[in-house]
Protein backbone atom coordinates (compact mmCIF):
# COMPACT_ATOMS: atom_id res chain seq x y z
CA UNK A 1 0.00 0.00 0.00
CA UNK A 2 2.97 2.59 1.14
CA UNK A 3 5.05 1.33 -1.48
CA UNK A 4 2.01 1.92 -4.10
CA UNK A 5 1.54 5.03 -3.27
CA UNK A 6 4.87 6.04 -2.86
CA UNK A 7 5.28 4.59 -6.50
CA UNK A 8 2.50 7.15 -7.38
CA UNK A 9 3.65 10.16 -5.63
CA UNK A 10 7.14 9.35 -7.19
CA UNK A 11 5.77 9.22 -10.73
CA UNK A 12 4.26 13.01 -10.31
CA UNK A 13 7.39 14.25 -9.10
CA UNK A 14 8.94 12.67 -11.83
CA UNK A 15 6.61 14.29 -14.15
CA UNK A 16 7.03 17.93 -12.64
CA UNK A 17 9.94 17.47 -12.50
CA UNK A 18 11.15 16.59 -16.10
CA UNK A 19 8.10 19.30 -17.35
CA UNK A 20 10.01 22.12 -15.73
CA UNK A 21 13.60 20.90 -16.96
CA UNK A 22 11.92 20.33 -20.61
CA UNK A 23 10.82 24.12 -20.89
CA UNK A 24 14.62 24.87 -20.48
CA UNK A 25 15.93 22.26 -22.43
CA UNK A 26 15.41 23.39 -26.50
CA UNK A 27 17.51 26.87 -25.36
CA UNK A 28 20.14 24.65 -23.83
CA UNK A 29 19.92 22.12 -26.65
CA UNK A 30 20.33 24.64 -29.55
CA UNK A 31 23.42 26.06 -27.69
CA UNK A 32 25.23 23.03 -26.98
CA UNK A 33 24.50 20.73 -29.51
CA UNK A 34 27.79 21.11 -31.69
CA UNK A 35 30.53 18.61 -32.26
CA UNK A 36 33.05 21.06 -32.89
CA UNK A 37 34.54 19.23 -35.70
CA UNK A 38 37.54 20.06 -36.96
CA UNK A 39 39.10 17.94 -39.54
CA UNK A 40 42.95 17.51 -38.79
CA UNK A 41 45.25 17.03 -42.19
CA UNK A 42 47.38 13.90 -41.74
CA UNK A 43 48.63 13.23 -45.52
CA UNK A 44 47.99 14.97 -49.07
CA UNK A 45 43.97 14.97 -49.31
CA UNK A 46 43.21 13.32 -46.37
CA UNK A 47 41.66 14.49 -42.98
CA UNK A 48 40.88 12.95 -39.89
CA UNK A 49 38.82 13.90 -36.94
CA UNK A 50 39.89 12.56 -33.76
CA UNK A 51 37.31 11.90 -31.37
CA UNK A 52 37.42 12.09 -27.33
CA UNK A 53 39.21 8.97 -25.79
CA UNK A 54 35.84 8.27 -23.57
CA UNK A 55 32.95 6.30 -23.10
CA UNK A 56 29.86 7.42 -24.75
CA UNK A 57 28.12 10.39 -22.47
CA UNK A 58 25.74 12.95 -22.60
CA UNK A 59 28.88 15.22 -22.54
CA UNK A 60 30.21 14.06 -25.65
CA UNK A 61 26.99 12.96 -27.40
CA UNK A 62 29.32 9.81 -28.63
CA UNK A 63 32.25 11.69 -30.17
CA UNK A 64 34.23 9.31 -28.73
CA UNK A 65 35.18 7.60 -32.21
CA UNK A 66 37.77 8.59 -35.40
CA UNK A 67 36.31 9.05 -38.88
CA UNK A 68 38.17 10.17 -41.74
CA UNK A 69 37.64 11.15 -45.04
CA UNK A 70 40.07 11.42 -48.72
CA UNK A 71 39.21 14.22 -51.25
CA UNK A 72 40.44 12.57 -54.42
CA UNK A 73 40.26 14.34 -58.16
CA UNK A 74 36.65 12.19 -58.77
CA UNK A 75 35.01 13.23 -54.91
CA UNK A 76 35.52 12.87 -51.23
CA UNK A 77 35.49 9.13 -49.61
CA UNK A 78 34.36 9.24 -45.94
CA UNK A 79 35.54 6.09 -43.61
CA UNK A 80 33.05 5.76 -40.68
CA UNK A 81 30.17 7.88 -40.69
CA UNK A 82 30.08 8.61 -36.67
CA UNK A 83 27.78 7.99 -34.48
CA UNK A 84 24.73 9.33 -35.06
CA UNK A 85 22.54 11.67 -37.52
CA UNK A 86 23.42 15.03 -35.88
CA UNK A 87 27.46 13.96 -36.18
CA UNK A 88 26.99 12.93 -40.02
CA UNK A 89 25.50 16.17 -40.96
CA UNK A 90 27.82 18.37 -38.93
CA UNK A 91 30.60 15.97 -41.27
CA UNK A 92 29.27 16.65 -44.33
CA UNK A 93 29.49 20.52 -43.41
CA UNK A 94 32.87 20.23 -42.03
CA UNK A 95 33.98 18.33 -45.14
CA UNK A 96 31.96 21.20 -46.95
CA UNK A 97 34.58 23.62 -45.56
CA UNK A 98 38.03 21.64 -46.99
CA UNK A 99 36.44 20.88 -50.17
CA UNK A 100 33.35 21.88 -52.95
CA UNK A 101 33.89 18.23 -54.47
CA UNK A 102 30.39 16.15 -53.75
CA UNK A 103 31.04 12.98 -51.18
CA UNK A 104 30.51 10.29 -53.40
CA UNK A 105 31.67 6.72 -50.99
CA UNK A 106 31.30 5.75 -47.48
CA UNK A 107 32.73 2.70 -46.10
CA UNK A 108 32.40 1.21 -42.58
CA UNK A 109 35.24 -0.60 -40.99
CA UNK A 110 32.59 -2.07 -38.91
CA UNK A 111 29.23 -2.68 -37.37
CA UNK A 112 29.72 -0.36 -34.45
CA UNK A 113 27.35 2.03 -33.39
CA UNK A 114 29.36 5.25 -33.37
CA UNK A 115 31.48 4.06 -36.59
CA UNK A 116 27.64 3.75 -38.90
CA UNK A 117 25.38 5.61 -36.67
CA UNK A 118 25.61 8.53 -39.20
CA UNK A 119 24.83 6.70 -42.45
CA UNK A 120 21.37 7.99 -43.00
CA UNK A 121 22.74 11.47 -43.77
CA UNK A 122 24.56 9.26 -46.93
CA UNK A 123 21.55 8.33 -48.36
CA UNK A 124 22.90 9.91 -51.50
CA UNK A 125 25.96 8.21 -51.44
CA UNK A 126 26.85 4.69 -52.10
CA UNK A 127 27.36 3.24 -48.22
CA UNK A 128 29.85 0.04 -48.17
CA UNK A 129 30.98 -2.87 -45.88
CA UNK A 130 31.98 -6.18 -45.55
CA UNK A 131 29.16 -8.66 -45.55
CA UNK A 132 29.55 -9.76 -42.01
CA UNK A 133 29.39 -6.09 -41.23
CA UNK A 134 26.08 -5.31 -42.97
CA UNK A 135 24.63 -8.51 -41.41
CA UNK A 136 25.65 -7.10 -37.90
CA UNK A 137 24.67 -3.76 -38.48
CA UNK A 138 20.91 -5.19 -39.53
CA UNK A 139 20.53 -7.45 -36.85
CA UNK A 140 22.08 -5.08 -33.89
CA UNK A 141 21.60 -1.59 -35.15
CA UNK A 142 18.03 -0.93 -33.67
CA UNK A 143 19.09 -2.14 -30.11
CA UNK A 144 22.53 -0.12 -30.86
CA UNK A 145 21.06 3.34 -31.33
CA UNK A 146 18.77 2.22 -28.72
CA UNK A 147 21.73 1.84 -26.31
CA UNK A 148 23.20 4.72 -27.17
CA UNK A 149 20.22 7.35 -27.39
CA UNK A 150 20.02 5.81 -23.79
CA UNK A 151 23.99 6.95 -22.58
CA UNK A 152 24.05 10.34 -24.90
CA UNK A 153 20.71 11.58 -24.84
CA UNK A 154 19.81 14.61 -27.15
CA UNK A 155 22.93 14.10 -29.14
CA UNK A 156 21.25 11.00 -30.72
CA UNK A 157 17.56 12.46 -31.60
CA UNK A 158 16.39 11.51 -34.91
CA UNK A 159 19.07 8.59 -35.90
CA UNK A 160 17.69 5.63 -37.31
CA UNK A 161 20.22 2.58 -38.08
CA UNK A 162 20.65 2.57 -41.82
CA UNK A 163 22.87 -0.49 -42.71
CA UNK A 164 25.73 0.32 -45.63
CA UNK A 165 24.15 -0.92 -48.64
CA UNK A 166 26.94 -2.45 -50.69
CA UNK A 167 28.73 -5.24 -50.22
CA UNK A 168 32.45 -5.47 -50.59
CA UNK A 169 35.24 -7.63 -49.89
CA UNK A 170 39.51 -7.50 -49.94
CA UNK A 171 40.67 -5.86 -53.13
CA UNK A 172 42.43 -3.23 -54.59
CA UNK A 173 39.60 -0.37 -56.16
CA UNK A 174 40.65 2.85 -57.70
CA UNK A 175 38.97 5.95 -57.07
CA UNK A 176 40.30 9.14 -58.77
CA UNK A 177 43.87 9.73 -57.86
CA UNK A 178 43.82 6.97 -55.00
CA UNK A 179 44.24 3.54 -54.66
CA UNK A 180 43.32 2.05 -51.81
CA UNK A 181 43.84 -1.90 -50.40
CA UNK A 182 40.48 -3.30 -48.56
CA UNK A 183 41.52 -5.81 -46.34
CA UNK A 184 38.72 -7.69 -45.03
CA UNK A 185 39.98 -9.13 -41.12
CA UNK A 186 38.37 -10.14 -38.13
CA UNK A 187 38.99 -9.99 -34.24
CA UNK A 188 36.99 -7.04 -33.24
CA UNK A 189 34.26 -7.90 -34.81
CA UNK A 190 33.38 -10.78 -37.18
CA UNK A 191 33.82 -8.25 -39.83
CA UNK A 192 36.99 -5.38 -39.77
CA UNK A 193 37.50 -3.50 -43.06
CA UNK A 194 40.87 -1.90 -42.57
CA UNK A 195 41.56 0.35 -45.65
CA UNK A 196 45.41 1.44 -47.10
CA UNK A 197 45.49 4.18 -48.70
CA UNK A 198 48.28 3.16 -51.34
CA UNK A 199 49.01 6.77 -52.81
CA UNK A 200 49.88 8.14 -49.24
CA UNK A 201 50.80 5.44 -47.33
CA UNK A 202 47.93 6.39 -44.68
CA UNK A 203 46.49 3.11 -42.97
CA UNK A 204 43.06 3.19 -41.56
CA UNK A 205 42.78 0.39 -39.18
CA UNK A 206 39.26 0.85 -37.83
CA UNK A 207 39.00 -0.64 -34.10
CA UNK A 208 41.47 -3.52 -34.93
CA UNK A 209 43.88 -0.47 -33.35
CA UNK A 210 43.01 1.59 -29.96
CA UNK A 211 45.90 4.04 -29.14
CA UNK A 212 45.36 5.20 -25.35
CA UNK A 213 42.05 3.99 -24.60
CA UNK A 214 41.70 0.61 -23.76
CA UNK A 215 40.24 -1.73 -26.25
CA UNK A 216 36.87 -2.85 -26.11
CA UNK A 217 35.65 -6.90 -26.50
CA UNK A 218 31.62 -6.68 -27.03
CA UNK A 219 31.64 -8.95 -30.21
CA UNK A 220 35.52 -10.31 -29.62
CA UNK A 221 37.66 -12.91 -30.71
CA UNK A 222 41.04 -12.19 -29.03
CA UNK A 223 42.78 -15.11 -31.01
CA UNK A 224 41.58 -13.53 -34.44
CA UNK A 225 42.37 -10.04 -33.09
CA UNK A 226 45.97 -10.89 -32.51
CA UNK A 227 46.23 -12.56 -35.41
CA UNK A 228 44.87 -9.63 -37.61
CA UNK A 229 47.12 -7.29 -35.36
CA UNK A 230 50.29 -9.44 -37.34
CA UNK A 231 48.88 -8.37 -40.73
CA UNK A 232 48.76 -4.77 -40.09
CA UNK A 233 52.37 -5.03 -38.84
CA UNK A 234 53.47 -6.10 -42.02
CA UNK A 235 52.26 -3.37 -43.97
CA UNK A 236 54.44 -0.51 -44.74
CA UNK A 237 52.16 2.47 -43.79
CA UNK A 238 53.35 5.80 -43.00
CA UNK A 239 50.46 7.04 -41.22
CA UNK A 240 48.16 4.93 -38.95
CA UNK A 241 44.47 6.29 -37.90
CA UNK A 242 43.67 3.95 -35.12
CA UNK A 243 39.32 3.21 -34.33
CA UNK A 244 39.98 5.36 -31.09
CA UNK A 245 43.09 7.57 -30.18
CA UNK A 246 45.48 9.89 -32.14
CA UNK A 247 46.97 9.17 -35.32
CA UNK A 248 50.92 7.70 -35.10
CA UNK A 249 53.23 7.08 -37.73
CA UNK A 250 54.59 3.93 -36.20
CA UNK A 251 53.90 1.04 -34.78
CA UNK A 252 53.39 1.99 -31.17
CA UNK A 253 49.54 1.61 -31.36
CA UNK A 254 49.28 -1.76 -32.55
CA UNK A 255 51.76 -2.50 -30.01
CA UNK A 256 49.78 -1.45 -27.06
CA UNK A 257 46.90 -2.94 -28.44
CA UNK A 258 48.32 -6.26 -28.57
CA UNK A 259 50.08 -5.91 -25.34
CA UNK A 260 46.64 -5.30 -23.59
CA UNK A 261 45.25 -8.02 -25.84
CA UNK A 262 47.27 -10.49 -24.96
CA UNK A 263 47.38 -10.13 -21.06
CA UNK A 264 43.26 -9.76 -21.28
CA UNK A 265 43.63 -13.14 -22.75
CA UNK A 266 46.33 -14.83 -20.51
CA UNK A 267 44.64 -13.09 -17.43
CA UNK A 268 41.01 -14.28 -18.36
CA UNK A 269 43.15 -18.29 -18.86
CA UNK A 270 44.67 -18.45 -15.92
CA UNK A 271 41.78 -17.13 -13.63
CA UNK A 272 39.77 -19.88 -15.65
CA UNK A 273 42.25 -22.43 -14.96
CA UNK A 274 42.42 -21.58 -11.13
CA UNK A 275 38.76 -22.21 -10.58
CA UNK A 276 38.28 -18.32 -10.20
CA UNK A 277 34.53 -17.21 -10.48
CA UNK A 278 33.48 -14.20 -12.15
CA UNK A 279 33.06 -11.62 -9.49
CA UNK A 280 36.47 -12.63 -7.97
CA UNK A 281 37.89 -12.06 -11.70
CA UNK A 282 36.77 -8.31 -11.62
CA UNK A 283 39.19 -7.62 -8.91
CA UNK A 284 42.38 -8.67 -10.54
CA UNK A 285 44.88 -6.03 -11.03
CA UNK A 286 45.84 -4.33 -14.08
CA UNK A 287 49.30 -4.73 -14.59
CA UNK A 288 50.62 -0.92 -14.12
CA UNK A 289 51.95 -0.42 -17.66
CA UNK A 290 48.40 -1.36 -19.03
CA UNK A 291 46.57 0.74 -16.02
CA UNK A 292 47.71 3.55 -17.52
CA UNK A 293 46.03 3.50 -20.74
CA UNK A 294 42.32 5.35 -19.88
CA UNK A 295 39.60 2.83 -19.26
CA UNK A 296 41.76 -0.49 -18.80
CA UNK A 297 40.17 -0.97 -15.50
CA UNK A 298 36.26 -0.52 -17.07
CA UNK A 299 36.97 -2.26 -20.37
CA UNK A 300 38.79 -5.38 -18.35
CA UNK A 301 35.72 -5.55 -16.25
CA UNK A 302 33.71 -5.16 -19.52
CA UNK A 303 35.70 -7.76 -21.21
CA UNK A 304 35.54 -10.44 -18.27
CA UNK A 305 31.78 -10.15 -18.98
CA UNK A 306 32.36 -10.94 -22.72
CA UNK A 307 35.05 -13.17 -22.69
CA UNK A 308 35.17 -14.98 -19.69
CA UNK A 309 32.29 -18.06 -19.65
CA UNK A 310 34.59 -19.15 -22.86
CA UNK A 311 37.48 -19.99 -20.98
CA UNK A 312 35.96 -21.47 -18.14
CA UNK A 313 33.64 -23.71 -20.46
CA UNK A 314 37.07 -25.06 -21.26
CA UNK A 315 37.87 -25.58 -18.04
CA UNK A 316 34.68 -28.25 -17.00
CA UNK A 317 34.58 -31.55 -17.94
CA UNK A 318 32.37 -32.57 -20.55
CA UNK A 319 28.45 -32.71 -20.50
CA UNK A 320 27.01 -35.52 -18.27
CA UNK B 1 -2.19 28.82 -6.63
CA UNK B 2 -4.23 29.27 -3.89
CA UNK B 3 -2.30 29.53 -0.57
CA UNK B 4 -4.77 26.42 0.84
CA UNK B 5 -3.70 24.51 -1.96
CA UNK B 6 0.33 25.46 -2.25
CA UNK B 7 0.16 24.60 1.60
CA UNK B 8 -1.73 21.04 1.11
CA UNK B 9 1.36 20.69 -1.49
CA UNK B 10 3.91 21.36 0.67
CA UNK B 11 2.32 19.21 3.87
CA UNK B 12 2.19 16.20 0.42
CA UNK B 13 5.80 16.67 -0.47
CA UNK B 14 6.49 16.62 3.26
CA UNK B 15 4.96 13.57 3.80
CA UNK B 16 6.24 12.26 0.63
CA UNK B 17 9.99 12.77 1.98
CA UNK B 18 8.95 11.51 5.32
CA UNK B 19 7.59 8.05 3.61
CA UNK B 20 10.75 7.57 1.52
CA UNK B 21 12.88 8.15 4.66
CA UNK B 22 11.04 5.55 6.65
CA UNK B 23 10.83 2.76 3.35
CA UNK B 24 14.79 3.03 3.68
CA UNK B 25 14.94 2.71 7.37
CA UNK B 26 18.64 1.87 8.17
CA UNK B 27 19.37 0.72 4.78
CA UNK B 28 22.86 1.47 4.22
CA UNK B 29 22.12 1.33 0.37
CA UNK B 30 19.10 3.48 0.45
CA UNK B 31 16.17 1.27 -1.70
CA UNK B 32 12.70 2.32 -1.20
CA UNK B 33 11.60 -1.16 -1.15
CA UNK B 34 13.71 -1.90 2.42
CA UNK B 35 10.74 -1.61 4.57
CA UNK B 36 8.96 -3.97 2.42
CA UNK B 37 11.42 -6.28 1.60
CA UNK B 38 12.34 -6.71 5.52
CA UNK B 39 8.40 -7.54 6.39
CA UNK B 40 7.92 -9.70 3.75
CA UNK B 41 11.26 -12.26 3.63
CA UNK B 42 12.29 -11.25 7.48
CA UNK B 43 8.89 -10.87 9.56
CA UNK B 44 9.63 -9.74 13.14
CA UNK B 45 12.95 -11.24 13.31
CA UNK B 46 15.71 -9.14 14.44
CA UNK B 47 18.07 -8.09 11.43
CA UNK B 48 21.46 -6.27 11.18
CA UNK B 49 23.79 -5.00 9.06
CA UNK B 50 26.45 -7.39 8.93
CA UNK B 51 29.91 -6.69 7.09
CA UNK B 52 30.98 -10.40 7.81
CA UNK B 53 28.37 -10.80 4.71
CA UNK B 54 29.94 -10.00 1.88
CA UNK B 55 28.28 -10.04 -1.18
CA UNK B 56 30.44 -9.35 -4.95
CA UNK B 57 30.04 -8.31 -8.35
CA UNK B 58 30.25 -5.56 -10.61
CA UNK B 59 29.40 -1.86 -10.38
CA UNK B 60 27.56 -2.14 -13.69
CA UNK B 61 26.05 -4.99 -15.34
CA UNK B 62 27.32 -5.30 -18.61
CA UNK B 63 25.53 -8.76 -19.44
CA UNK B 64 22.23 -7.90 -17.59
CA UNK B 65 21.01 -11.87 -18.39
CA UNK B 66 24.46 -13.27 -16.76
CA UNK B 67 25.27 -10.56 -13.89
CA UNK B 68 27.80 -12.50 -11.83
CA UNK B 69 27.62 -12.12 -7.96
CA UNK B 70 29.69 -13.88 -5.42
CA UNK B 71 28.32 -14.90 -1.35
CA UNK B 72 31.09 -15.17 0.69
CA UNK B 73 30.14 -15.52 4.65
CA UNK B 74 33.09 -15.32 6.98
CA UNK B 75 33.56 -15.08 10.92
CA UNK B 76 30.05 -15.50 11.66
CA UNK B 77 29.10 -19.14 13.12
CA UNK B 78 25.79 -21.03 13.07
CA UNK B 79 24.71 -19.99 9.74
CA UNK B 80 20.94 -21.49 8.93
CA UNK B 81 20.16 -20.32 5.73
CA UNK B 82 21.40 -17.83 3.37
CA UNK B 83 18.19 -15.75 1.17
CA UNK B 84 19.51 -14.11 -1.84
CA UNK B 85 17.70 -10.70 -3.05
CA UNK B 86 17.46 -8.37 -5.60
CA UNK B 87 15.24 -5.22 -4.59
CA UNK B 88 14.24 -3.72 -7.84
CA UNK B 89 13.88 -6.69 -9.83
CA UNK B 90 10.24 -7.81 -10.90
CA UNK B 91 11.13 -11.10 -9.49
CA UNK B 92 12.58 -9.96 -6.03
CA UNK B 93 14.20 -13.48 -4.55
CA UNK B 94 16.70 -14.77 -6.39
CA UNK B 95 17.78 -18.14 -4.33
CA UNK B 96 17.92 -19.38 -1.05
CA UNK B 97 20.44 -21.37 0.13
CA UNK B 98 21.69 -23.50 3.20
CA UNK B 99 24.99 -24.98 2.99
CA UNK B 100 24.93 -28.14 5.54
CA UNK B 101 28.72 -28.78 5.15
CA UNK B 102 29.88 -26.81 2.28
CA UNK B 103 31.44 -23.23 3.00
CA UNK B 104 28.45 -20.70 3.90
CA UNK B 105 29.35 -19.45 0.30
CA UNK B 106 28.16 -19.26 -3.09
CA UNK B 107 28.74 -18.28 -6.35
CA UNK B 108 26.17 -17.84 -9.33
CA UNK B 109 25.10 -15.76 -12.01
CA UNK B 110 21.49 -13.78 -12.09
CA UNK B 111 19.78 -11.64 -14.53
CA UNK B 112 18.95 -7.99 -13.57
CA UNK B 113 16.00 -5.77 -15.03
CA UNK B 114 17.39 -2.60 -13.78
CA UNK B 115 20.05 -0.96 -11.98
CA UNK B 116 19.05 -2.49 -8.00
CA UNK B 117 20.87 -3.38 -4.51
CA UNK B 118 21.23 -7.27 -4.88
CA UNK B 119 21.54 -8.45 -1.34
CA UNK B 120 22.34 -11.57 1.15
CA UNK B 121 20.24 -11.84 3.99
CA UNK B 122 22.05 -15.03 6.32
CA UNK B 123 19.88 -16.37 9.44
CA UNK B 124 22.05 -17.44 12.28
CA UNK B 125 20.90 -20.21 15.00
CA UNK B 126 19.70 -17.66 17.57
CA UNK B 127 16.63 -16.35 14.40
CA UNK B 128 18.82 -13.46 13.80
CA UNK B 129 19.19 -12.07 10.07
CA UNK B 130 22.91 -10.89 9.17
CA UNK B 131 22.69 -8.62 6.08
CA UNK B 132 25.26 -7.53 3.42
CA UNK B 133 24.69 -6.18 0.11
CA UNK B 134 25.96 -4.15 -2.94
CA UNK B 135 24.17 -2.07 -5.60
CA UNK B 136 24.41 -3.21 -9.22
CA UNK B 137 23.51 -1.38 -12.08
CA UNK B 138 22.24 -2.11 -15.21
CA UNK B 139 20.82 -0.91 -18.42
CA UNK B 140 18.35 -4.13 -18.20
CA UNK B 141 15.97 -5.87 -19.62
CA UNK B 142 17.59 -9.74 -18.53
CA UNK B 143 14.56 -10.61 -16.90
CA UNK B 144 12.02 -10.19 -20.05
CA UNK B 145 14.18 -11.20 -22.40
CA UNK B 146 13.85 -14.83 -24.16
CA UNK B 147 16.73 -17.28 -23.14
CA UNK B 148 18.74 -17.07 -25.73
CA UNK B 149 19.03 -20.94 -26.01
CA UNK B 150 15.31 -20.81 -27.13
CA UNK B 151 16.22 -20.02 -30.54
CA UNK B 152 18.60 -22.94 -30.90
CA UNK B 153 16.72 -25.89 -31.45
CA UNK B 154 18.00 -28.73 -30.03
CA UNK B 155 17.98 -27.15 -26.25
CA UNK B 156 15.59 -29.98 -24.98
CA UNK B 157 18.23 -32.56 -26.02
CA UNK B 158 20.98 -31.07 -24.10
CA UNK B 159 18.48 -30.35 -20.97
CA UNK B 160 19.86 -31.09 -17.55
CA UNK B 161 23.11 -32.15 -18.19
CA UNK B 162 26.12 -31.06 -16.05
CA UNK B 163 29.08 -29.96 -16.27
CA UNK B 164 31.89 -29.82 -13.31
CA UNK B 165 35.23 -29.68 -12.24
CA UNK B 166 36.67 -29.68 -8.43
CA UNK B 167 39.81 -27.25 -7.57
CA UNK B 168 41.93 -28.54 -4.96
CA UNK B 169 43.85 -25.48 -2.82
CA UNK B 170 45.50 -26.10 0.17
CA UNK B 171 43.32 -25.31 3.05
CA UNK B 172 39.78 -24.68 0.83
CA UNK B 173 38.30 -26.80 -2.20
CA UNK B 174 36.11 -25.80 -4.98
CA UNK B 175 33.55 -27.13 -7.24
CA UNK B 176 32.23 -25.27 -10.47
CA UNK B 177 28.93 -26.71 -11.63
CA UNK B 178 27.32 -25.41 -15.11
CA UNK B 179 23.62 -27.03 -15.38
CA UNK B 180 21.96 -26.82 -19.09
CA UNK B 181 18.48 -24.65 -18.55
CA UNK B 182 16.74 -21.87 -20.06
CA UNK B 183 15.53 -20.63 -16.96
CA UNK B 184 13.04 -18.82 -18.56
CA UNK B 185 11.08 -16.18 -16.21
CA UNK B 186 7.93 -16.46 -17.49
CA UNK B 187 7.70 -12.45 -17.86
CA UNK B 188 8.78 -12.73 -22.00
CA UNK B 189 6.01 -13.00 -23.99
CA UNK B 190 4.34 -16.47 -24.88
CA UNK B 191 7.31 -18.14 -22.66
CA UNK B 192 5.47 -19.41 -19.30
CA UNK B 193 7.83 -19.59 -16.61
CA UNK B 194 10.42 -22.76 -16.72
CA UNK B 195 13.12 -22.84 -14.24
CA UNK B 196 15.34 -25.02 -11.89
CA UNK B 197 13.56 -25.18 -8.43
CA UNK B 198 15.77 -27.24 -6.26
CA UNK B 199 19.32 -28.49 -6.54
CA UNK B 200 21.35 -30.59 -3.65
CA UNK B 201 25.22 -31.60 -3.32
CA UNK B 202 25.27 -35.58 -1.79
CA UNK B 203 28.10 -37.64 -0.85
CA UNK B 204 28.54 -41.45 -1.25
CA UNK B 205 26.06 -42.12 1.60
CA UNK B 206 23.09 -39.95 0.65
CA UNK B 207 23.92 -36.78 3.14
CA UNK B 208 23.25 -33.39 2.05
CA UNK B 209 26.43 -30.78 1.74
CA UNK B 210 24.63 -27.88 0.64
CA UNK B 211 20.56 -27.24 -0.83
CA UNK B 212 19.45 -24.79 -2.93
CA UNK B 213 16.36 -23.24 -3.56
CA UNK B 214 16.16 -21.54 -7.04
CA UNK B 215 13.84 -19.21 -8.28
CA UNK B 216 13.50 -17.27 -12.23
CA UNK B 217 16.11 -14.33 -12.08
CA UNK B 218 19.10 -17.23 -12.17
CA UNK B 219 20.68 -16.72 -15.24
CA UNK B 220 20.27 -19.32 -18.20
CA UNK B 221 22.60 -22.56 -18.08
CA UNK B 222 23.66 -21.32 -14.28
CA UNK B 223 27.06 -22.00 -12.74
CA UNK B 224 27.40 -22.62 -9.35
CA UNK B 225 30.41 -22.73 -7.33
CA UNK B 226 30.96 -24.07 -3.82
CA UNK B 227 33.51 -23.87 -1.35
CA UNK B 228 34.55 -26.68 0.58
CA UNK B 229 37.19 -26.74 3.78
CA UNK B 230 39.98 -29.27 2.94
CA UNK B 231 38.95 -31.67 0.23
CA UNK B 232 35.03 -32.07 -0.87
CA UNK B 233 33.10 -34.95 0.07
CA UNK B 234 33.89 -38.67 -1.97
CA UNK B 235 31.17 -39.43 -4.30
CA UNK B 236 30.04 -35.97 -4.98
CA UNK B 237 26.29 -36.22 -6.66
CA UNK B 238 24.51 -33.02 -8.00
CA UNK B 239 20.85 -34.10 -7.64
CA UNK B 240 17.90 -31.24 -8.86
CA UNK B 241 14.48 -31.28 -10.38
CA UNK B 242 12.76 -27.93 -12.40
CA UNK B 243 9.15 -27.00 -12.11
CA UNK B 244 8.10 -29.37 -14.62
CA UNK B 245 9.64 -31.97 -12.71
CA UNK B 246 12.46 -32.52 -14.89
CA UNK B 247 14.79 -33.91 -13.15
CA UNK B 248 18.80 -33.59 -12.73
CA UNK B 249 21.30 -35.86 -11.48
CA UNK B 250 24.98 -36.38 -12.18
CA UNK B 251 27.91 -36.97 -10.26
CA UNK B 252 30.62 -34.23 -9.72
CA UNK B 253 33.82 -34.88 -11.55
CA UNK B 254 36.45 -35.32 -9.21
Amino acid sequence: MIAASLRILARGIFVAVTLGASLHAPHLAAESLDYQLEPRKIADDTWVLVGKTEDFSRSNGGNIVNTAFVVTTDGVVVIDSGPSRLYAEQLRRAIARITPKPVIRVFNTHHHPDHFLGNQVFADVPTAALATTIAGQRQEGVAFTENVYRLSGDWIKGTESTPARETVGAGVIRIGNHEFELIALSGHTEGDLVLFDRSTGVLFAGDLVFYNRAPTTPHASVGQWLAALDRLDAISYRTMMPGHGDPVSDGRAVEQTRRYLRWVESALRQAAERGDEMAEVLGLAVPAELAAIPLSREEFARSVAHLYRRYEAATLSRPR
Amino acid sequence: MPRLQYLSFLIGCLTFSLNVLAAMGDDPLKSPQWTDIKDRYLGAAKVVFDPRVVVSGPKVAEDSMNVPVGIRITGLPDVRRVLVIADLNPIVKVLEFSSKGALPSLHFRMKLQQGSPVRAMAQTADGVWHVGGIWIDASGGGCTAPSVGRSSANWTETLGQVQSRVWQGEAQSRVKLSIMHPMDTGLAPGIPAFYIERLSLQDASGKEWMAIDTFEPVSENPVFSFDFTGSPPAGLTLVGRDNNGNRISAKVVQ
